[in-house]
């Protein structure tokens, strides 16, 4: 049962993140999605001293804030400040990492994180977290319904939205000439994602978060062309990966968070090499664009 | 040589865009007329895309207004159809040419709603227009890139527009799709569409233009293709820079001064 | 306060070996991370730190010891192979940069977290303290390990001051130093090898995650300073040193802190305080500019008012009173008694009761500002065919702006000039 609920816990995680990574990837904003996923740190540790607990409303709000923030940050020093835009996201993901360790260094006595926790997660302790309602009745680990419930929502919104999230990310200048705020979608998107990562961050910590940003949806960019097949394939990639992650930590008694970033990239890995269509070690077939007649 | 017509569709008045607080368009005043293919013509940096773009309004003006159909453009997009340069899109994206020309049908589409039946015939039907139904299915990177100008193309044709803002069709197509498109575009200036295009070719400028626009930091010319092309005024147009003006824009960003008083 | 003391005459020998190590660590990572930045590729730092991870583990596991050495080594390698594979998969693939980057970066630090995990909970006593490469810790660099590193980052330090014209010359124009005969991929390579040795020694002092920190933020704060490439490396490097010994002091003074997020919270704030500040290029340096336009505006623009009122009857020393100017020109009175003020202080005024008059001065730089008016709008005109009652606006703003030297060209080019469009006249 345990592994059951670790590796659903898994599978929600990866779910929510390759769909949001597909969309990053495409506006190569990889590594935003990386230092939103490191920036919420010091949120995490704030709204757990204000509100006491971990999977409360007001903190994933809270903490989801400071992912939006975190874009405000980069997209300030870069603009206004005029930041070469790599190095405005570098210095700013860091810089609010090195607080949230500092929190976490100051009220080690009230809060139960530490800083593996923060870079890996603890995905293992998940099913003790039971969520138990007033009338005695167990409904599972607490993790599953904070995810679940976020995984909801980004599917839903990628569905509601589908078509402006597409085309502002294919062609944001052709999206604003027809009237589509490409900046009021950029920042609901990043909101997701901040989102996310913050519902994720204790499960699985802050590098499978980037891992499943960034590996499932590559891998799938290289195995389809179409993008709603690419939404799809990358979600499956990576519940395959949590379930497979999962036997590889067992079976090394390793953390289960770096096995199932480890099969990520193996998963990557074999696509880049062995994909039909784009695989290097594959014949590619030449395209040649057909004349018009 | 700047003729300004009665019941403009395109107005633009007093027009100044700053890139960095540095004008790269400064005061410019047109009229265009309906039903005219227009051609934007200057050298690199005359600030062609620049121009279309502030009307399209996807950039910060510093000055002055345009209206279109005498209305301010947000009123009015829905009848305004914009074709990007080619190369501002990553053609390595996951779509199909069908995907791309159905979202010229987003615009009218609104929050929420898919695109129905109606809209994907409309988004055939434009590929129809262009040569390339065959090719619907076909994933955009396998395309070249005459092929995919018309997939632009068909897109803003699916929106079925009354004014459409070209920015550098016949950048690094062939031939054979560079004469289909000038087809086209003609075709649809005898519909009472009016088509403003950026181009840099002057060669072929006053065959396929019947208005010309002449630009180099400001606005040299404007007007019936026989009476702009004339060797004065492309002498202007392309006899180099204005030095004092240049230097003054390069004071004003590095002096951070606005380029007009608030 | 005693700490203070104490700390900074370095007569303990620990505190000695912390400081000399953290500055060192941080100072050699800046100088490399300068490079890198002007290279536009600082977030490779980040993949390379995380890369290290697994190499150290695998170092581990394959000698069975934590010979500095050795796990520097592995370190090395798979440090080395994240940039190799960062460029493989950018080059063979349609896969960009910024997703290689987060790839490999997330993927290998996965696999080094599942060998450090598989280590420490196979129950080898020896693992204990691997994991500071996972956090950094330069409070514990002591003995043996200080000496291999501060090695390693002097050596940094002489690299790059021996290659320094090679190496700007392939930052500043690639494809020019491939021309006059440079072994760019050679350079490359020293370059590449010189921020992994980097990351390698720097990630003892602040771990994987703040790594990057130590590369991108003193390098993007001494952007900000200097144009000079000279310059802003030693800048880098000062900031580094500083925040370095700071955040050494600090856990000193509170041995609960760990030392690598003080470090870079100090160089983050240093750099933040650069981007606002720093003259010229910083944002707050930016805006008092504007404001002092603004001002500046105000001035010439009372001035302007004060010479026309003058101009039918050549009376340009008569008083006027404000109500005068608030008809000619709208400005809030606020505005205008305050600009006066300014004004009447640097001479271009004087005030008699309620009344004001130019000095020769006001009436002399009144009169300039009227003739850059007009000249402009000639030149508009003239030049940009703008019709004579679009340019008005126009050069409200560009007479404020244009130099002597503008101004004898335009002058020139307009051929000297008496009359403006309007048919007023050019003084």
């Amino acid at each position: 049962m345990n592994a059951f609920w670790i590796i659903l816990t898994g599978s929600l995680v990866a779910t929510c993140c390759s769909l949001l990574g597909c969309y990053l990837i495409l506006r190569r904003m990889a590594m935003v999605g990386d230092a939103i996923s490191h920036a919420v740190l010091p949120g995490i540790v704030i709204a757990f001293l204000v509100t006491g607990s971990r999977d409360s409303v007001p903190m994933l709000i809270g903490a989801g804030l400071l992912g939006v923030l975190t874009t405000f940050l980069i997209e300030f020093f870069h603009r206004v400040a005029r930041v070469q835009s790599d190095a405005a996201i570098g210095v700013t993901f860091t810089w609010l990492f090195a607080i949230g360790i500092i929190l976490i260094s100051v009220f080690a006595g009230q809060i139960d994180l530490d800083q593996d926790c923060v870079l890996y997660g603890e995905i293992a302790y998940t099913p003790i977290d039971l969520w138990i309602s007033e009338d005695g009745w167990i409904l599972g680990p607490r993790a599953v319904w904070t995810v679940g419930t976020v995984t909801v929502l980004v599917i839903l919104f990628i569905c509601l939205s589908y078509k402006e999230l597409y085309l502002t990310a294919f062609d944001a200048a052709y999206a604003a000439s027809i009237g589509i705020s490409t900046s009021l979608w950029y920042y609901l998107l990043m909101s997701a994602v901040s989102l996310t990562t913050v519902a994720s961050f204790e499960s699985v910590g802050a590098i499978l978060v980037v891992a499943f940003l960034v590996a499932p949806p590559a891998t799938a960019y290289l195995l389809t062309d179409n993008f709603k097949t690419m939404l799809v394939l990358s979600a499956l990639l990576g519940i395959l990966a949590s379930a497979a992650g999962y036997y590889l930590a067992v079976w090394l008694d390793g953390s289960i968070a770096g096995a199932i970033a480890t099969v990520t990239g193996i998963e990557f890995v074999l696509a880049f090499l062995f994909s039909p269509s784009r695989g290097i070690w594959m014949n590619r077939r030449k395209i040649v664009p057909a004349p018009i007649n | 040589m700047i003729l300004q017509v009665e019941n403009p569709v395109v107005e633009v008045h007093d027009l100044t865009v700053s890139y960095d607080r540095k004008p790269v368009l400064w005061g410019v005043d047109l009229t265009l007329p309906a039903g005219a293919l227009v051609g934007v013509i200057g050298p690199n940096g005359a600030g062609k895309s620049t121009l279309i773009k502030a009307i399209m309004d996807l950039l910060p003006v510093s000055s002055g207004y345009i209206r279109i159909f005498d209305q301010p453009i947000k009123e009015v997009r829905k009848r305004i159809s914009y074709v990007p340069q080619r190369e501002s899109v990553d053609w390595d994206f996951p779509a199909s040419v069908f995907d791309v020309v159905l979202m010229g049908r987003y615009g009218k589409l609104g929050f929420f709603n898919r695109p129905r039946r109606a809209d994907k015939d409309a988004a055939m039907e434009a590929l129809q227009k262009v040569g390339m139904q065959a090719y619907a299915e076909r994933q955009i990177s396998q395309l070249s890139g005459g092929q995919q100008q018309r997939v632009f193309l068909a897109r803003a044709l699916a929106q079925n527009a009354d004014i459409y803002f070209m920015d550098e069709p016949f950048a690094g197509v062939d031939i054979a799709t560079e004469t289909a498109i000038i087809e086209l575009l003609r075709t649809m200036r005898d519909e009472g569409k009016t088509v403003v295009v950026v181009h840099h070719d002057l060669q072929s400028a006053a065959a396929y233009f019947n208005w010309v626009i002449l630009l180099n930091m400001r606005l040299v010319a404007s007007g019936p293709t026989d009476q702009v092309l004339t060797q004065e005024l492309l002498e202007k147009t392309y006899g180099g820079k204005l030095t004092v003006l240049s230097k003054v824009g390069d004071l004003l960003r590095k002096q951070e001064f606005p380029s007009r008083e608030a | 306060m005693s700490d203070f003391t104490e700390f900074f005459s370095f007569t303990d020998a620990n505190v000695r070996y912390v400081t000399i190590g953290s500055v060192l660590l941080a100072s050699s990572s800046a100088v490399v991370g300068c490079f890198s930045l002007l290279r536009k590729r600082a977030l490779v730092g980040d993949a390379v730190a995380h890369a290290v991870l697994p190499g150290v583990c695998l170092a581990f596991m394959l000698s069975g010891t934590k010979n500095p050495l050795i796990l520097l080594l592995g370190a090395f390698i798979t440090g080395w192979l994240s940039l190799v594979v960062i460029d493989v998969i950018t080059s063979r693939s349609r896969i960009k940069e910024d997703t290689a980057i987060g790839l490999v970066l997330s993927v290998f630090f996965g696999i080094g977290i599942l060998l450090l995990t598989s280590i420490q909970h196979s129950g080898n006593a020896a693992q204990s303290g691997l994991d500071k490469f996972l956090f950094g810790n330069a409070a514990a660099l002591i003995g043996e390990d200080l000496i291999v590193f501060s090695v390693v980052a002097l050596l940094l330090l002489v690299c790059t001051i021996v290659f320094y014209k090679e190496l700007m010359l392939l930052c500043f124009d690639e494809a020019y130093a491939h021309t006059i005969g440079y072994p760019v991929r050679a350079l490359e390579l020293l370059l590449t090898t010189l921020t992994v040795f980097a990351v390698v020694v720097g990630i003892q002092a602040v771990g994987v995650v703040l790594m990057a920190a130590m590369l991108i933020t003193p390098a993007a704060a001494a952007r900000f300073w200097t144009e000079n490439l000279r310059l802003m490396l030693v800048l880098a490097a000062l900031m580094g040193a500083f925040s370095g010994m700071a955040g050494a002091f600090v856990s000193y003074t509170a041995p609960a802190m760990p030392t690598g997020p003080w470090i870079v919270l100090i160089i983050s704030m240093i750099a933040i305080t650069s981007f606002a500040f720093a003259p010229g290029k910083g944002w707050v340096s930016r805006m008092w500019k504007q404001r002092r336009n603004k001002s500046r505006v105000l001035e010439e623009n009372l001035l302007k008012v004060m010479y026309q009122l003058g101009e039918p009857n050549q009376d340009y020393f008569t008083s006027r009173n404000i109500t005068d100017i608030m008809e000619r020109r709208q400005i809030p009175k606020r505005a205008i008694s305050r600009g006066l003020n300014k004004l009447r202080r640097e001479g271009y005024v004087q005030k008699d009761r309620q009344s004001w008059m130019l000095t020769r001065q006001g009436q002399t730089r009144g009169m300039r500002v009227v003739r850059l008016h007009r000249l402009w709008e000639l030149y508009l005109t003239q030049f940009l065919e703008l019709a004579s009652d679009h340019v008005h606006e126009d050069a409200e703003t560009i007479e404020h702006i244009i130099t002597p030297e503008l101004e004898q060209k335009l002058m020139q080019e307009l051929e000297y000039p008496v009359l403006d469009p309007h048919n007023n006249r050019i003084p």
